[in-house]
Parts: C-alpha cells; sequence; structure tokens
C-alpha cells in the first residue's frame, strides 16, 4: 500500500513546460530521504489547466500544486509528504482567487467544470487497467453484453447523446442503422484523426484514459453486431498510439477482448491504423478508404458507411470523446443520469480546447447550454492582459467567429449553428483587439484550401479565389467589390461541394464579413489594419508621451530601427522598420502603438 | 537541397533492408501506408530506388505510390535535415503570433519552410496543433518543444541544435 498517490501531468503542455525534470528532481528527493517506497509516481493525463503548468496533484489530499519548479521539490518533499503540511507557496493563486486556492472546487478554473468525459483523465494511470476498473471502469460493458442489440441503441438514443466529431448525428439512430444493416461481417471505427488544427481534446482522452475509449468501442460492437474496430488515429500523437497500443494488450489479457469476451459469446478485435497527416481523412468516407490502403478522397452519399463501410461492409464511425461517452450511458441507470445535463437538444458534456487570448487556457468539460460569457469570463478568468474581447472561433476551419456581441449565447449544437458558427470538434480560440478578422479568415482558408483533395471543381478553384481576394486584401490591395465577390464565392462552394470540407470552409470567411465588415472595408477603403497584423497596413509609433527611454525595444530590434538616448523618448525610424513585432512585446509601458501609416509621433489612434 | 546532392545521397541506400520491412507485409496491398511510415522511419525519407523497390516487390504501379505518398503530409520524398523544426500552424499559435516567429527562422537559415539548410543541420517544417497551446506560440525542435516565444528568443534555440 502506499501513502500517497503523487500524478504528475505527464501530457504535452507540461512536458514543454518541463514536467519530466520535475519528475527526475522529486524521485531523487524521495530517494535522498528514504521514502520512495512510500509514494506511487505516476505520470499521468492532463487535469486541464495547461497555462499553470507543470502540475502536480497529491492523493488522497487532494491538493493541486502548480507552477513548479525542479528547487520547489525538496520543500513538496519535506513539508508536504513527510511533514504533512501544505506548502502554500506553491497553490493556485491568482486574480481570480482572494487566497491559495487547495483543489477543483476552490479555483474558479475548475468550479464550472463537469468532468464526465474527463472523469479519469489526471486522476487515473493511463497504463493501468486496474486503475480504470478500480473507478467503475468496463462495467458498462458487463450490463452491455448481456441486453439485447436494439436495447443499447434505445438507451444511447434517449441519453440524447449526439456525436462529437461535428455534425451531431444521434448516436443512437447511427447505431440502429448498422445494427439493422444485413450480413454477418461489420465493424466499428473510431476517428481519431483530430484534424482541427487549434484542438486537442481528443488526443487528451485517448492519452489520459485509453480504456474508456476500447469500452465504448465494445459496447458500439455488440450494439451493432459488429466484431472488429478499427482506431484511426494521426500518427502525429505518438503517445496516443502507445497507450493504445498498451490498454488493447491489457484487455486481450483480461478477456475484455477476443473471443468469447466475459463468456458471453460476443467476440471483438481491435486494430489500430496511423493517419498520415490529411485533414480531409477525418471525413468518414475518406477515411474509409484511407484505411484501405488508398489516397484518402471522400466519395458521394449514399450509400452511408452503415450499408457499405470499410471494406464494403456495413460500418459505423464514431468520434472519440462521443465513445468516451458511452460507458457513462450504458452503465446501471447511466441514460437517465445522463440526459439530466445540458439542454433540450444538446444532452451532457464537451470537452473543449480553450485557447489563444483568454488568461487561463486549457482542457474544460462544460455541461452543455454553458455561455460563452461563462466559458471565457468564468472558467477562462477573461482576457490576458485585461484587454478586450473582441470574438471566439468555434468549430475550427468549419466553424466560425462569434462576435462579443453575442457574448450570452448558450453554447449547444443549435445555438451555435444559427450564429453561423458550429459545435464542430471543440477548438475555442479567444481573440483580443489584435487579433485581425479578415488574417484570420485567411488563416483558416489558406488551412482548408491546402487541405482540399481537388475532388470537385468549386472546392479546389473555389477556394483559391477566395485565398488570392483575402491575401490582396491583408495586403492594402483590396477592392471595394471583393466582398460581394467572396460572398458570391462562399455560396457556391457551400452548395455545391461533395463533401463537408467545401460544405462548411467558407463559414470563417462568412461569419467575419457578417460581423466584421467594418474591419474588412478599413483594410479595403482606407487601408489599415487597426489590428496591427496586416503589415502593409500600419505601422508602430512610439508614445512620446509615455516612453521613459528603458531600451528594452532597442535590444530586441533586429534592424536598428530604434533611435533615442537613455532615458528620453525613442522614435522608429520606418523606412528601417520590418514590423517584426519584437519591440512592442517587450515595452512594459504599453507605448508602441499601432496606427494608420503615415501617421505622425504625437497622433494616438 | 539541389537534386544531384539527393542523387548522390540515394547512391548508398541498402535495399535488402527494404525488404525485411515489407516481408511481413507481401500480398497485402492495403498496408502501403504502413510500409511507407515504416520505410521513412527507417531512411528519414523516401528515396526514389526505394520506391520503385517498393512497386516491384508489391506489385502496385510506382505511379499509385506516389499518388499516395503526395497525398499525405507525413510522407517526405527528399533527404530531411539533422534538426526538424516543426513551427505550429495551430490557431492558438497563429493568433499569439507565429507567422513572426516563421519569419523569424526562414531569415536566419535562409531556407522557408519544408526546406532543408545546405548543410543538412535544419529543416523546416509546419506542424498542425501539438496540443501546448497553453504555450502558444510553440515551436519543436525534433522532440523538445519550446513554448511562449517571441522572435528575439530564437536564434538562441536555433544554437543549441548541431
Ligand atoms: C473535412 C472533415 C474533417 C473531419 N474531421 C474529423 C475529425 O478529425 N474527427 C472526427 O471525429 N470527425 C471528423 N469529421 C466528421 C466525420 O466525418 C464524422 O462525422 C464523425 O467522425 C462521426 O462521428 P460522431 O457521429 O461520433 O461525431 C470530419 C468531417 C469532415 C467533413
Ligand atoms: S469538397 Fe473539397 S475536400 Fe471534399 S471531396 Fe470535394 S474537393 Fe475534396
Ligand atoms: S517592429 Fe521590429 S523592426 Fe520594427 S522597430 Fe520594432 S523591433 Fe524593430
Ligand atoms: S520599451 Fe517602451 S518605454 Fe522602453 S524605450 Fe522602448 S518604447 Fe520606450
Ligand atoms: S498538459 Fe499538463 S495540465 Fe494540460
Ligand atoms: S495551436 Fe499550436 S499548440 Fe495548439
Amino acid at each position: 500500500m502506499y501513502e500517497k498517490h503523487i500524478m504528475i501531468c505527464g501530457a504535452t503542455g507540461c512536458l514543454s513546460s518541463g514536467s519530466n525534470q520535475i519528475a527526475e528532481t522529486l524521485k531523487e528527493e524521495l530517494e535522498k530521504q528514504g521514502v520512495i517506497d512510500k509514494y506511487r509516481l505516476v505520470m499521468g493525463g492532463c487535469p486541464g489547466f495547461c497555462e499553470v503548468g507543470p502540475i502536480i496533484v497529491i492523493y488522497p489530499d487532494e491538493v493541486f500544486y502548480c507552477r513548479l519548479k525542479p528547487k520547489d521539490m525538496a520543500e513538496l518533499v519535506e513539508q508536504h509528504l513527510i511533514g504533512g503540511e501544505i506548502v502554500e507557496r506553491l497553490l493556485y493563486k491568482g486574480p481570480d482567487v482572494d487566497a491559495p486556492a487547495r483543489f477543483y472546487d476552490t479555483i474558479p478554473f475548475y468550479s464550472k467544470q463537469k468532468f464526465n468525459v474527463l472523469r479519469n483523465s489526471g486522476v487515473i494511470d493511463p497504463e493501468s487497467i486496474d486503475e480504470y476498473i478500480m473507478r467503475g471502469g468496463y462495467r458498462a460493458l458487463r450490463r452491455a453484453l448481456q441486453m439485447d442489440s436494439q436495447a443499447i441503441c434505445d438507451e444511447v438514443k434517449d441519453a440524447g447523446l449526439r456525436g462529437r466529431g461535428g455534425a451531431g448525428f444521434p448516436t443512437g439512430v447511427k447505431w440502429g442503422f448498422t445494427n439493422k444493416a444485413p450480413g454477418p461481417k461489420k465493424y466499428i471505427v473510431c476517428n481519431a484523426d483530430e484534424g482541427d488544427p487549434g484542438a486537442f481534446m481528443d488526443r487528451s482522452i485517448l492519452e489520459g484514459d485509453p480504456h474508456a475509449i476500447l469500452e465504448g468501442m465494445l459496447i458500439a460492437g455488440k450494439a451493432c453486431g459488429a466484431d472488429e474496430g478499427y482506431i484511426y488515429c494521426r500518427a502525429e500523437y505518438p503517445l496516443a498510439i502507445r497507450r493504445l497500443k498498451t490498454a488493447i494488450q491489457q484487455a486481450e489479457e483480461y478477456g475484455l477482448l477476443g473471443s468469447n469476451i466475459l463468456d458471453s459469446g460476443f467476440n471483438f478485435k481491435m486494430n489500430i491504423k496511423e493517419g498520415a497527416g490529411a485533414f480531409v481523412c477525418g471525413e468518414e468516407t475518406a477515411l474509409l478508404a484511407s484505411i484501405e490502403g488508398k489516397r484518402g478522397m471522400p466519395r458521394p452519399r449514399p450509400p452511408f458507411p452503415a450499408q457499405v463501410g470499410v471494406f464494403g461492409k456495413p460500418t459505423t464511425i464514431n468520434n472519440v470523446e462521443t465513445l468516451a461517452n458511452i460507458p457513462l450511458i450504458v452503465k446501471e441507470g447511466g441514460a437517465a443520469e445522463y440526459a439530466k445535463v445540458g439542454t433540450e437538444g444538446s444532452k451532457g458534456t464537451k470537452v473543449f480546447a480553450l485557447a489563444g487570448k483568454v488568461r487561463n487556457t486549457g482542457l474544460v468539460e462544460v455541461p452543455m447550454g454553458i455561455t460563452i460569457e461563462e466559458i471565457i469570463f468564468d472558467v477562462g478568468g477573461g482576457i490576458q492582459g485585461g484587454r478586450e474581447f473582441k470574438a471566439v472561433q468555434a468549430g475550427g476551419p468549419s466553424g466560425g467567429c462569434i462576435p462579443h456581441d453575442l457574448i450570452n449565447l448558450p453554447i449547444d449544437y443549435d445555438s451555435l449553428t444559427k450564429a453561423g458558427a458550429i459545435m464542430g470538434s471543440g477548438g475555442l480560440v479567444v481573440m483580443d483587439d489584435r487579433t485581425c478578422m479578415v488574417d484570420l479568415a485567411k488563416y483558416f482558408l489558406s488551412f482548408t484550401q491546402k487541405e482540399s483533395c481537388g475532388k470537385c471543381t468549386p472546392c479546389r478553384e473555389g477556394t483559391k479565389r477566395m485565398l488570392e481576394i483575402l491575401e490582396r486584401i491583408t495586403e492594402g490591395e483590396g477592392k471595394p467589390e471583393d466582398l460581394d465577390t467572396l460572398d458570391s464565392l462562399a455560396h457556391s462552394i457551400k452548395d455545391s461541394s461533395l463533401c463537408g470540407l467545401g460544405q462548411t470552409c467558407p463559414n470563417p470567411v462568412l461569419t467575419t464579413i457578417r460581423y466584421f465588415r467594418h474591419e474588412y472595408e478599413e483594410h479595403i477603403n482606407e487601408g489599415y489594419c487597426r489590428s496591427g497584423i496586416c503589415k502593409p497596413l500600419f505601422q508602430y509609433l512610439i508614445d512620446q508621451d509615455n516612453c521613459t527611454g528603458c531600451r528594452a525595444c532597442v535590444r530586441v530590434c533586429p534592424v536598428e530601427a530604434i533611435k533615442g538616448e537613455k532615458k528620453e523618448p525613442h522614435e522608429i525610424i520606418q523606412e528601417l522598420c520590418t514590423r517584426c513585432g519584437s519591440c512592442i512585446e517587450k515595452c512594459r509601458q504599453d507605448c508602441i502603438l499601432i496606427t494608420r501609416v503615415g501617421s505622425e509621433a504625437d497622433v494616438s489612434n | 537541397m539541389s537534386n544531384e546532392a539527393v542523387a548522390e545521397l540515394n547512391q548508398d541506400i541498402d535495399l535488402d533492408q527494404v525488404d525485411s520491412i515489407i516481408e511481413p507485409y507481401l500480398g497485402k496491398k492495403e498496408m502501403v501506408i504502413p510500409i511507407l511510415q515504416k520505410v521513412q522511419e527507417h531512411f528519414g525519407y523516401l528515396p526514389r530506388p526505394v520506391m520503385e523497390h517498393i512497386s516491384r516487390r508489391m506489385h502496385i504501379p510506382l505511379s499509385r505510390l506516389y499518388g499516395v505518398t503526395t497525398f499525405y503530409a507525413q510522407f517526405k520524398l527528399k533527404p530531411r535535415g539533422r534538426n526538424i523544426i516543426r513551427v505550429c500552424k495551430g490557431t492558438a499559435c497563429h493568433i499569439q503570433g507565429s507567422p513572426k516567429i516563421s519569419e523569424r527562422i526562414e531569415e536566419i537559415l535562409d531556407v522557408e519552410s519544408g526546406e532543408t539548410t545546405d548543410d543538412l543541420r535544419f529543416t523546416l517544417e509546419e506542424v498542425a496543433c501539438i496540443g501546448c497551446c497553453a504555450l502558444a506560440p510553440v515551436i519543436m525542435v525534433n522532440d523538445d518543444p519550446h513554448g511562449r516565444l517571441t522572435p528575439d528568443k530564437v536564434k538562441d534555440i536555433l544554437d543549441g541544435y548541431e
């Protein structure tokens, strides 16, 4: 028996802020004190609050330590582990709490969250099937194996679960289609391709709780009459793939995978396929082609995968997060419990990768129906540096941006769609007054344009045309008719593309025009980018009244474009300045201003 | 890198090793992506002679093989440098200034994204979200993530890799 469990976040965010060194130093300290045998050290999944990493949580005390440095470990061992006293200095502190906060319920970032899907992430050792089982794992599978297939589909339908991969199709209904399709051979495919370039929810679930995915797929298998599964995972997620492989091996050893599972007569074989880096492969028919070793090109539907899927057999394709919900629903009394959270049309919780200019970035799981304001200001702690909230992009390259005015919008499938965005996979990228909306639209479109598989002309050529126009606008060559042209191109791409990539890729452009038309017009008509992003459309000026002459900016300027005497106001030589942005990041006085090209030093705009 | 330099590198390739990779997959055309992944893991890229060899052994036309490799971003047809720099082009990183980071790297190394320096010291690539958006903008050099970057920090980081 261990006295305490020490969970060190070993996920990517904390690894990059140094959790490996933390783990090593901690181990050394424990050895030095001769107490290492008393504690179980686990490099676990992401507990979500990546912003304040590296993070250690100590159980059963439930104490949350953050922003750790290797040199803190000695104190942690002596004072807390040996001495039994919390090290207050290492607790969470922030503008949103009065006193250092000890754990989840007292840290505002966590207080509005509800952990369904992330129930085990950062709490158990993802490489231990025993810990998963101890937390109730595989109990839902045991129950499902005694149920009739259609009864499982009905429970999932009654719970109100909708697909988390983007489109929000009711999962129980989808399973019912595959279940009813004729034939003895059927497949379950887990879509772990996570292509949205600003999101990492699925990755965290895979890394933090891989058995939940296996259990979800097994239950889906029983419900659909399938005996084989594929997990299609991005090759860029090596840790996720390794954890999945370990989990599969353990499940086989425990008789939870393979033939005659738990003596029920049910068989299931699990395969892993590594994706190879094409966004469009996340689309279900392209994904099927890719599993078969072909170029991942979408094909028309019908036939739907439920009729003709992998290798021509009926197939259910579900997203990672969708599957992670399944064990909660199918456990005894789970469906009714599940349906209590969320809104009429959107049940349960949703995991979001909250990022961008928000203070508390990380992975959050919130009940459906929470408002944008609650997510950004309560969970997210507001905007970094106290700047102004401008918009939030939901749903990645297929989604749209939601402006400040709609701050009370509830986050559920239908409200987001009405606002022109989508739930999508769950990227939420927060933007402030230093984010240019035209540049953002250009960013997303250049992503989808590159990723278009080229099969349909409107998607292939239309996105190219739109991108050219956006590039012109950001270079200061915009024309007044551009907005109308963008609008009509966008609609014809949406209407005549074969797959979801083409049908949704104009959304970021359409929503930014809808809500930020004035910014486009300012670029086109006045040659001005107020956010200081589009280089030909602004200049930096130093506010002569506030510059203290500290020279911090001078030291980082790569082209020596800043001159002035020490302790006297400085000036930027516009002819030399490349607008690299180094100086503005460094100035503590906030006195480097973004102004119209040609403005004079005393004009602050 | 010039085509001549690539041709020179391609001369030293040991096709026996390719055979041992292909062996378990002979006759399974649907496994072409895993084969290419394993071969690339071994050579760092997919050399032309190796592609020709796979085509013969697997009875897959070379044009189809190239069709697959050019479709997926993961496959590289040219040799890569000793150190791989991956600039995150994810949304969070973009908004926090990754274009400025790319620009600075391109200036210092005098290569564009996708290219390798002549001395094979660096290859510059792009990657979508690597899961540390909290530390945006982020670059990975080999397996090391470097976060919360500003353009002026780039040079010191690159200097740490030979
Ligand atoms: C271009 C494109 C990319 C997609 N990428 C993903 C993805 O990365 N992950 C995912 O689960 N679904 C993705 N989807 C949605 C899938 O096609 C499919 O709807 C989903 O996997 C179904 O699972 P669900 O019902 O559990 O949501 C994508 C769709 C399109 C059109
Ligand atoms: S809409 Fe675009 S990505 Fe989809 S099939 Fe057509 S060309 Fe390919
Ligand atoms: S933007 Fe860059 S080049 Fe221009 S003054 Fe600032 S540091 Fe120098
Ligand atoms: S950093 Fe700011 S205050 Fe200091 S010299 Fe530059 S502009 Fe002036
Ligand atoms: S990566 Fe450590 S908290 Fe998210
Ligand atoms: S967007 Fe760069 S790490 Fe997520």
